[in-house]
């Protein structure tokens, strides 16, 4: 107050100064020291936090993808295997302009326009940290090419690694399944950085899914020094990555690729059976997929390709695929007849059908007299439908679930298939009718409700053959104990052996595959399934309403070894279509030269192997469609695919044959007759009730 | 020092205050000589041979009188407006903003001469202001004008920190020349007010989110927050005595930004830790020192605003920079003097060195 009234001097202004100035030095001098102190804080206090977090800055540590474990066969052949490979991906968060480096890429390693598509797809559905392979199999010199380049490529990652190989390509397609990069799904489920290091696949499908934890085994790590940039200064350290373990299977990886190939242009399924063990020695099913391309991702016209395909190369039909057995139950229900007190020395009259009330199921000739083993011999149905009379088919349908048809074996397979063998609570509970006489007709030769899976009819088929409830495994040296004894006498197990001994070498209807190798001989049993009731026999017009083919067998018949099925969708009836399979299939076990021979003349016809023909295609839809083929599905959209119900002609089997055979009026129902018969015989119209 | 074969005027110069700086100024090279991984060329020589330019122009300065330094008061301060102008129109007529003037032999940055201009005009003006007018509204105003000129047109280049540096040399020299403290305390609480106002209004986008990475760095870790974030991790992992000349990770593998401009003190500090980092600092607070005790000896008013103002000045940067790359200011294009490369701000602060050192020599043989 004092100073406002006195007047201001220069004096006062220098003491002012003064006092002020003290107080503007003592500020810097506070300042120095707080600085200091706060220094002291972060280099001090914070020091170790700060060092970890510089270290973590300095020090990037790159996952090394394990080598993924060998599938082997059982003499130790890889069925699956690794190689060093050069490959490129992309990681789409570190992208900063994907056309541009896409079309920088492309002339690098040599991709076209089809690959280039492909690529950007998957780049649009990867999310941010989800590696996308540009490319693979890479040779050294392109290989340099992108390395050289990468500064300039931010988000393109060159790299070594080991790739899945798959020696036999489609012939092992649905048995092993095959490998890819995890899904964002896949990444959800297990938070580990593994899953998105470039180069790193997961099993998909098949073995590779099932053993995924077994295969894969433990990644290396590198830790480098890099700059802010991501440039590489130097290797630190790098740790080896632990190979995943391998693993045996009973399968034989030469027999699984010669019944793959051997099946040609049809759209079927071979399953051969080791009678000793119970092991898997093949299960085939055809036309395929090619793991080894499906490593990469399956591309717009692969999968157009695969779509559009009407023999469903996306489905495991050895295990998936449901088919009315046919005739080739007759050897299971000579079992059940017998057990029900039926002399197989009795004989039945074959006029050329059979009389139910007031309708009439036709045979397909007239066997004249017959008795158990000549009704196998010649597929007679007249035999069969008299006897299902008077034993009742719930006396069969027990024998047919005990020798392994509508079961689930305990096996490594994903979505195997029970399949139906029908019985009268079944149909009450599904259709809410009674069971008919008529039902019992039809399911007696296999028709009507039932529907087995190939690999249920080889089980069937080594169990007759042994005697034994041999369970099938796939695990080499991992056999699955047998079941329960099977209460037949060795007696009565000869029934169905001779009777099946006769259809190959005899006059049965199995004559044209007989094979005679010293002294090693075929039993086999043929079966047509109707497919359609609509047309009178389904031999001729349309590919999918022809009759299914099948064929069972084993060998040699004095001492069992194989036991296999063979079903030939659409393949008419079974000596025509799936009995020359089986008897090169079985050949091959016993003499491969003779049967490489058969094959390769084949394949001449064919255009090629199974992979040689689907490179053909390829290049033929490439010419086509070129870019303009749809995009594909998300990854899930695939593995639903194969995860989906088999094809709508295996999927509702005889569907039309299911309509009720009582109708008074035939004329009402397209086919009141079991129109699937046994073979091989004249087309038969279907019959009117008399 | 002593002995005869040392010329008189060489002798004469302020040699406690100019040893430790060139201690300090042959330390920062030793730390671009590592940043530039452990090569001379380019920063390490041109620091030492800007030094050496410029501590002879001080010299030079140092020896003008006071009369000299009140005439060309008003000139010099017009002509920088002038340039300012210019600079600003160029940078329209060129499309984005400039804050140099290429002047064929060297870039002349005009804002960057007005941090000492201004204390310079500002002590001049109080000087010259009767001691009766600092009680009245006559002390601030012709005192706010000639700061607001050169500040708002620095601020469209746009570059707040000059216009900080700035303001504030001008604000202490006012503080200093003794007008009412109430002014202040006054002025204090308007800045409150405004301050925020400014932050939504008058600050750019990025520099409005400066200030808010600053309050909050791991925020936004790998956007504006890297900054500091990386500044802190070098200071911070040096420790107390560092990782040893060319061994700072954090530089060398260019995570920290600017590692040898704004934020060479971390990358001195991730390699020298805390000792380098005490070391700075106390010569820092030594030429402050020498700066403060300078005004405070000094025989007259205009002497003793230069030199306290100067002072202040450079100050300033030291005080911004540091908090900056230690985190405790949002991050400004501020860099540290005798240690970050570049020319203009170690001219700048040379100006303050050569000028201090001619008040100091009008205190002891007149003016």
């Amino acid at each position: 107050m004092a100073r406002r009234t006195t007047r201001t001097t220069s004096g006062t202004l220098a003491n002012s100064f003064d006092r002020r100035s003290i107080v503007v030095g003592a500020l810097q001098g506070g300042l120095g020291l707080l600085l200091a102190t706060r220094m002291g804080w972060i280099a001090i206090a914070e020091n170790n936090r700060y060092r970890t977090m510089a270290e973590s800055n300095r020090v990037n540590l790159t996952l090394i993808p394990p080598r993924r474990g060998w599938i082997l066969d059982r003499h130790g052949e890889p069925i699956a295997s690794n190689r060093a490979d050069f490959r490129v991906d992309l990681i789409p968060e570190r992208l900063i302009d994907v056309d541009r480096t896409i079309d920088e890429l492309a002339p690098l390693i040599g991709l076209d326009a089809i690959k280039v598509q492909d690529i950007k797809d998957k780049l649009e559905d990867a999310r941010g940290f989800q590696p996308v392979e540009a490319g693979s199999h890479l040779d050294e010199e392109k290989f340099a090419a992108v390395s050289v380049r990468m500064p300039d490529l931010p988000g393109v990652v060159p790299q070594r690694s080991f790739a899945r190989q798959y020696p036999t390509g489609p012939s092992v397609g649905h048995l092993v399944g095959y490998v890819g990069p995890a899904s964002g799904a896949d990444y959800e489920k297990e938070h580990n950085p593994l899953l998105i290091t470039p180069g790193f696949k997961i099993g998909k499908d098949g073995l590779e899914k099932h053993f995924d934890a077994v295969l894969r085994g433990v990644p290396g790590a590198r830790r480098v020094e890099v700059t802010a940039g991501g440039r590489i200064v130097r290797d630190l350290e790098t740790r080896e990555d632990i190979p995943g373990k391998p693993i045996k299977l009973t399968i034989d990886g030469a027999l699984q690729d010669y019944a793959a190939r051997r099946i040609g242009l049809e759209s079927a399924s071979v399953v051969v059976i080791d009678c000793h063990t119970g092991g898997i020695l093949a299960l085939v099913s055809m036309p395929s997929f090619d793991p080894n391309s499906f490593a990469d991702g399956v591309g717009r016209l692969e999968w157009k390709m695969l779509q559009e395909d009407d023999h469903v190369p996306l489905l495991n039909k050895a295990v998936r695929g449901l088919y009315p057995p046919g005739s080739t139950m007759k050897p299971m229900a000579t079992l059940a007849l017998q057990q029900h007190g039926v002399d197989p020395e009795e004989r039945v009259n074959c006029p050329g059908g059979y009389r139910l009330g007031s309708r009439y199921f036709r045979c397909d000739a007239a066997h004249g007299s017959v008795d158990m083993r000549s009704a196998v011999e010649h597929s007679c149905n007249t035999y069969f439908w008299s006897m299902a009379h008077r034993v009742g088919y719930d006396a069969i349908a027990p024998v047919g679930r005990m020798l392994g048809l509508g079961q689930q074996f305990d096996l490594p397979i994903s979505g195997q298939r029970k399949g139906i063998v029908p019985d009268a609570a079944w149909k009450m509970r599904r259709y809410h009718q009674a069971w008919s006489m008529a039902d019992s007709l039809n399911a007696s030769i296999g028709q009507g409700y039932v529907a087995v899976s190939p690999l249920q009819l080889a089980v069937m088929t080594a169990r007759i053959a042994t005697g034994r409830t041999l369970q099938p495994s796939l695990m080499f040296g991992q056999p699955a104990p047998a079941g329960p004894t099977l209460p037949f006498t060795p007696e009565q197990f000869a029934v169905p052996r001779d009777g099946m001994f006769r259809v190959v070498n005899g006059s049965g209807t199995g004559v044209g595959s007989k094979i005679v190798i010293g002294d090693v001989r075929m039993a086999g049993k043929t079966g047509t399934a109707q497919v359609r009731a609509l047309t009178s026999r389904g031999t001729v017009g349309e590919w999918k309403t022809r009759d299914h083919s099948l064929f069972i067998c084993f060998a040699p018949t004095d001492a069992p070894r194989y036991a296999m099925s063979v079903v030939v969708e659409h393949g008419t009836f079974g000596a025509r279509a799936a009995a020359p399979i089986a008897k090169d299939v079985m050949t091959f076990l016993f003499d491969p030269r003779t049967a490489w021979d058969s094959l390769l003349a084949l394949e001449k016809e064919w255009g090629g192997t199974p992979a040689q023909r689907m490179a053909a295609k390829f290049r033929t839809y490439a010419a086509r469609y070129g870019t303009s083929a749809p995009k594909v599905g998300p990854e899930e959209a695939l593995e639903a695919a194969m995860d989906r119900a088999p094809a709508p002609a295996a999927e509702q089997p005889n569907q039309d044959v299911i309509t009720p055979v009582d109708t008074p009026h035939g004329a009402a129902s397209p086919s009141p007759t079991p129109a699937a018969t046994a073979e091989p015989a004249a087309p038969a119209s279907p019959t009117e009730p008399h | 020092m002593g002995g005869g074969l040392i010329p008189e005027p060489l002798r004469r110069l302020p040699w406690r205050m100019l040893l430790p700086l060139a201690l300090l100024n042959l330390f920062g090279s030793t730390v671009l000589w590592s940043a530039a991984g452990g090569r001379m060329w380019p920063w390490a020589i041109m620091h030492m041979v800007h030094f050496a330019v410029f501590l002879a122009m001080a010299v030079v300065l140092a020896r003008l009188p006071q009369h000299l330094f009140k005439q060309v008061a008003y000139p010099l301060y017009g002509v920088l407006i002038v340039l300012l102008v210019l600079v600003e129109a160029i940078g329209k007529v060129g499309g984005g903003s400039q804050r140099w003037l290429n002047l064929g032999f060297m870039t002349l940055q005009p804002s960057e001469l007005m941090k000492p201009v201004i204390v310079l005009v500002m002590a001049r003006f109080y000087d010259s202001l009767p001691p009766a007018m600092t009680q009245s509204w006559r002390a601030l105003v012709p005192a706010g004008a000639l700061l607001a000129v050169p500040a708002a047109l620095v601020m469209l280049q746009p570059d707040l920190g000059t216009a900080l540096a700035i303001c504030f040399g001008a604000v202490v020299v006012v503080f200093l020349a003794g007008v009412p403290i109430w002014w202040f305390i006054g002025g204090g609480a308007a800045a409150a007010v405004i301050a925020p106002l400014a932050f939504f209004f008058a600050l750019h986008d990025y520099q409005r989110k400066r200030v808010l990475v600053f309050l909050d760095p791991e925020a936004d870790m790998l956007g504006s927050g890297y900054h500091i974030t990386q500044s802190k991790i070098a200071i911070g992992s040096g420790g107390i005595f560092g990782k040893g000349l060319g061994n700072g990770s954090q530089s060398h593998l260019q995570y920290l930004p600017e590692s040898h401009t704004d934020f060479v003190f971390a990358t001195m500090a991730e390699e020298w830790g805390l000792l380098g980092g005490i070391f700075v600092i106390a010569v820092f607070l030594l030429v402050f020192r020498w700066g403060m005790g300078i005004a405070q000896r000094a025989p007259d008013r205009f002497s003793r605003l230069l030199a306290a103002g100067l002072t202040t000045t450079m100050f300033f940067y030291f005080a911004i920079n540091m908090s900056m790359v230690m985190g405790l200011a949002p991050v400004v294009g501020i860099p540290l003097p005798f240690m970050s490369h570049g020319g203009s701000s170690l001219m700048t602060n040379m100006l303050c060195i050569g000028t201090i050192m001619a008040v100091d020599r009008w205190s002891r043989v007149g003016r």
